[in-house]
């Protein structure tokens, strides 16, 4: 057996029976954290050596009852824009190089009370706007599946470390697809829950109506219970919803008889790769031959969906990144005379290209004259979105799109260009537009060997179907038993 | 064109920070001083991934002053965010309203010479105070202090309708006395709890159209307000009578010198690029819950003046002074429960108290002493323990130790009136025997006598003796001789 091969569903399993032990498992995680982290590149900052003594501690408050939750001594990898008092959150930018939070996530806080141990801190674009992690101003993850492609991004780090084994599931924060994408680059589940479920207290903000923190994880199942542990209303964060926790485990019930299923022609069209393409008609066909009903529909705005999300995910950055000024804390530039040059140097200096791009973009969709004709129009189309899907959910319980165009594509390909970049998040920025949930779960690879990702859209606070209905499906495919990344 | 040829043209931006306990987004303490930067949280602090959390008290507050001020209340109201960099700013971001303020559309009425006259409000919003930098006297820099930052305020904005440095300070005092009762502000000028920014324009008489205006910010007394406006209006008129024009721009009043300076930052070239706060949800107002707090509104000056002519029979001038400020007219009403001398609370506070206060510079509710101390000084006069001259010795007193009461003043000082009959004789019949001139004039007919010899008797008792007990023991000894 090898432990970093496992879910967490059977980590647990495990323990219960007493086959292995909490000290056993995060010694397993360190080892192989010791071993491939060099070729993966992974994390910003690895625990690796308090992991240990924190693994032994909390066994010793397992055994005397203080510590009861079934979570107790699983390992996680937190994605570097979670806030965790006491260690380095960086955001992956140099602004950050040295910023250590007075304070934890909630989410972080919600791993912590559960007696989780914290493997480390998850390299990912700079301030997460990037689809490739190639913005990160420390290390350039790799894909573990070919270790010359990206992981995807924002979250690379996070699904890369899941795909390695590097840490048995991991958080990520999803703002455009930052956590589909990288899911489905990487072979792995990734999810989006609904906007409001999950408190975002605690996470560095890049476009606030739009983030959302959710689960990297192996399995379908690992994802639901890591959604168990984080969801719930926070008082910290006003825009999180107040309503009955649910267990999502409980969902997976293996069953798609009868479930409506809408996919979306215009997912399909130009710019899809023809063996992603096939790989989710094949996908589709399996939902057919399990019972579902499958309909070709339409959500005709999703063509505007890319050019709306840049606008309002630059502007609502623009202002998010200002506290970033060198005044109280982050980097602050040698080079000044005066309170301008503070700023200007300290931000200049401290941010990477791609972020000063989307400040700027940011910057003029705001600006008086523009306003209107950008940002304004921008939040029309993004009602009509809301609306459309509204609409498509009215006749159908789930859509289902590919997660991105193609699979993880070179290092160094596409990151001098901003627009081919940006067109990786062209089947997951309407999900964040509209607020919806979305899980991207491997559907096949192709040629090369690289994993396919196949995205399913729920309604408002439904995670429980598209859980039910991704899980069904990778019942029936098995796609970890065939496929495994190629260093292993 | 003579002065008397222009209009003078000026609307206000008020802000009063309301005096909730804790802060608009955050759970710290609003409290004035404390050392730097202790009433701070990761919130208020701007610390990466906080979030806000809207102070509920703020909306009610601000609603209480929308109401107060005949304003309408939006049942659909935001959050946005004002974007600009400083340092005392440190979410580079003020949370504050755009399009869609709490309260629209109100007036205050203000006395004039001419009589009463409405001053329109267009708006009164909610936002939240930068902090403070504290500059380093030997240049080596500055500290931002962050214990202000997040405090709530309210932006109360009027219309151009004020046409006098007279005029504003009646509305700027007629505001701050709204706010006083009803509770939301402590209005303590000197702590920048409330300042202004005035607008100034002059056009010709008769003209429709507005000049172009000058704006003076953080204005934080009347009398410099008074004196900013004055001076601006004179320097509009040369300016134009010389053939010049004004320039829009910010200015700073500068209270030693007397002048307005044009700022040299770029503010006014600056644009805010308001949006939508993503981070806070709309506030939306149920007409139950605004019907809940115009139920429970304060008494407001008007009605309580009503009350003083009718209950107490004040005069209008009388009532008119004690209601316009809320903390005069608390002090008057608490003393005179405590003491029951209506009649006399009101002569001290408008006499001699007023008078101190305007010798000093000092606002009514910088008043040192409580209700309760001069409650004891008119108590103390009525008693006959001191007299009226002594007792104005006694608030004299008041003023610069006012941690004593005035039963500890006149005992430290040893001014409780002589009342006692034997002592009072022995110093009549001092005197008596010392002027025998005067018995004779008195005895003569000459009553003026009388009043001299009680003036030598005060003289020798340093004004303490008892004046009528004096007057009748004289009498007494003079008709024994």
């Amino acid at each position: 057996m090898n432990i970093t091969d496992l879910t967490v569903h059977e980590l647990k399993e495990k323990l219960e029976k007493k086959e292995i032990t909490i000290s056993e498992i995060t010694k397993a995680y360190v080892d192989r954290i010791v071993d491939k982290e060099k070729d993966v590149k992974a994390f910003v900052t690895t625990l690796t050596d308090t992991a240990l003594a924190q693994a032994q501690e909390i066994e010793e408050k397992v055994k005397k009852g203080e510590v009861t939750s079934e979570y107790a001594g699983i390992p996680i990898g937190i994605k570097d824009n979670l806030c965790t008092k006491g260690v380095k959150t960086t955001c992956s930018s140099k602004m950050l190089e040295n910023f250590i939070a007075p304070y934890d996530a909630t989410v972080v806080e919600k791993i912590n009370s559960n007696g989780m141990i914290n493997l480390g801190k998850l390299n990912m674009d700079e301030f997460a706007m990037g689809a490739s992690t190639e913005y990160s101003a420390f290390k350039k993850t790799c894909n573990p599946w070919n270790l010359n492609k990206v992981p995807g991004g924002s979250s690379g780090g996070s699904a890369a470390a899941v795909a390695a084994g590097l840490v048995p599931w991991a958080l990520g924060s999803d703002t455009g697809g930052s956590i589909r994408q990288p899911s489905s680059f990487c072979g792995v589940v990734g999810l989006k829950p609904t906007y409001g479920l999950v408190s975002r207290y605690g996470l560095v903000a890049f476009a606030s109506s739009l983030d959302q923190i959710g689960p990297i994880t192996k399995d379908v199942k690992d994802s639901a219970m890591l959604l168990n542990i984080i969801a719930g209303h926070d008082e910290k964060d006003t825009t999180s919803i107040n309503i009955e926790k649910k267990d999502y485990v409980k969902a997976l019930k293996n069953d798609v008889k009868g479930l409506k299923i809408g996919v979306p022609k215009e997912y399909f069209g130009e710019g899809i790769n023809s063996e992603v393409k096939e790989a989710l008609e094949r996908a589709i066909e399996e939902y057919k031959s399990m019972g579902a009903i499958v309909e070709e529909c339409s959500v005709p705005i999703a063509d505007y969906a890319l050019a709306t999300y840049y606008i309002i995910a630059c502007a609502e950055a623009s202002s998010n990144l200002g506290r970033f000024d060198g005044i109280r804390y982050g980097y602050r530039t040698p080079n000044f005379e005066n309170l301008k040059d503070i700023f200007v140097n300290s931000r200049t200096e401290g941010f990477g290209a791609e972020v000063k791009r989307r400040i700027i973009l940011g910057t003029y969709v705001l600006s008086s004259g523009y306003y209107d004709a950008y940002y304004k129009k921008a939040q029309q189309v993004r009602t009509l979105v809301k609306k459309e899907f509204d609409k498509a959910f009215e006749k159908y319980d789930i859509l289902i799109t590919p997660t991105s165009p193609t699979v993880a594509f070179d290092i160094g390909v596409r990151s001098n260009n901003p627009l081919e970049m940006y067109l990786a998040d062209i089947c997951t920025v309407s999900v964040n537009i509209a607020g919806l949930p979305g899980i991207s779960i491997p559907c096949g690879v192709d040629k090369t060997g690289m994993p396919i990702g196949m995205q399913i859209i729920g309604k408002h606070f439904d995670e429980e179907t598209i859980l039910n209905a991704a899980y069904t499906y990778e019942q029936k495919i098995k796609f970890r038993e065939k496929y495994k990344p190629e260093f292993k | 064109m003579p002065r008397e040829d222009y209009e003078v043209i000026i609307g206000l931006e008020v802000h009063s920070e309301l005096s909730t306990k804790t802060k608009i987004f955050c759970s710290c303490p609003t409290e004035f001083g404390g050392a730097p930067n202790t009433h701070t949280c990761p919130v208020c602090m701007a610390m990466p991934g906080t979030l806000p959390v809207l102070n509920e008290k703020v909306v009610e507050y601000a609603v209480k002053a929308g109401l107060a001020t005949n304003c309408e209340i939006s049942r659909d109201s935001k959050n946005d965010r004002k974007n600009y960099f400083y340092p005392d700013l440190p979410k580079s971001y003020q949370i504050s309203q755009f399009d869609k303020p709490l309260c629209e559309h109100g007036y205050v009425e203000i006395e004039t010479e001419n009589g009463p006259k409405r001053i329109r409000l267009t708006r009164i919003h909610i936002e939240e105070d930068a902090g403070k930098l504290n500059h380093d006297p030997y240049g080596r820099g500055s500290l931002v202090d962050l214990n202000r930052a997040g405090v709530p305020l309210i932006e109360i904005v009027s219309e151009p309708d004020l046409r006098s440095s007279q005029e504003v300070e009646a509305y700027m005092r007629k505001l701050k006395s709204i706010l006083e009762y009803i509770e939301v502000s402590d209005c303590k000028m000197q702590e920048g709890s409330l300042r202004a920014d005035v607008n100034v324009s002059i056009r010709p008489k008769g003209s429709k159209e507005y000049g172009t205006r000058t704006e003076m910010k953080n204005m934080n007394s009347f009398r410099s307000i008074v004196r900013a406006i004055e001076y601006e209006v004179e320097r509009q008129v040369e300016v134009i009578d010389n053939g010049g024009t004004i320039t829009q721009e910010t200015l700073r009043w500068d209270d030693v010198s007397g002048k307005t300076f044009p700022m040299r930052d770029k503010e006014d070239a600056q644009d805010y690029r308001y949006f939508p706060d993503p981070d806070l949800v709309a506030i939306r107002l149920s007409d139950e819950y605004i019907q809940n707090i115009k139920d429970n509104l304060p008494e407001l000056p008007e009605s309580r003046k009503e009350r003083y002519l009718n209950e107490y029979h004040l005069t209008e001038k009388e009532a008119n002074i004690l209601t316009s400020s809320k903390y005069l007219s608390d002090m008057f009403e608490k003393a005179s429960k405590i003491c029951g001398n209506i009649k006399s609370v009101v002569n001290w506070l408008l006499s001699d108290v007023s008078r101190i206060l305007n010798e000093k510079e000092l606002e009514p509710d910088q008043m040192p002493f409580n209700a309760e101390a001069l409650a004891e000084l008119i108590t103390l006069i009525d008693k006959g323990t001191i007299s009226s001259a002594i007792a104005k010795k006694v608030l004299e007193e008041m003023f610069t130790t006012p941690e004593k009461m005035p039963s500890k003043i006149i005992e430290e000082k040893g001014w409780v009136q002589i009342s006692d009959e034997g002592a009072i004789k022995e110093v009549v019949l001092q005197i008596l025997s010392q002027n025998s001139q005067s018995v004779a004039d008195y005895k003569a007919g000459k009553d003026k006598a009388l009043g001299f010899l009680v003036g030598q008797a005060m003289k020798l008792t340093k004004g303490k003796a008892n004046p009528q007990m004096l007057n009748k023991m004289f009498i007494e000894e003079i008709n024994k001789i």
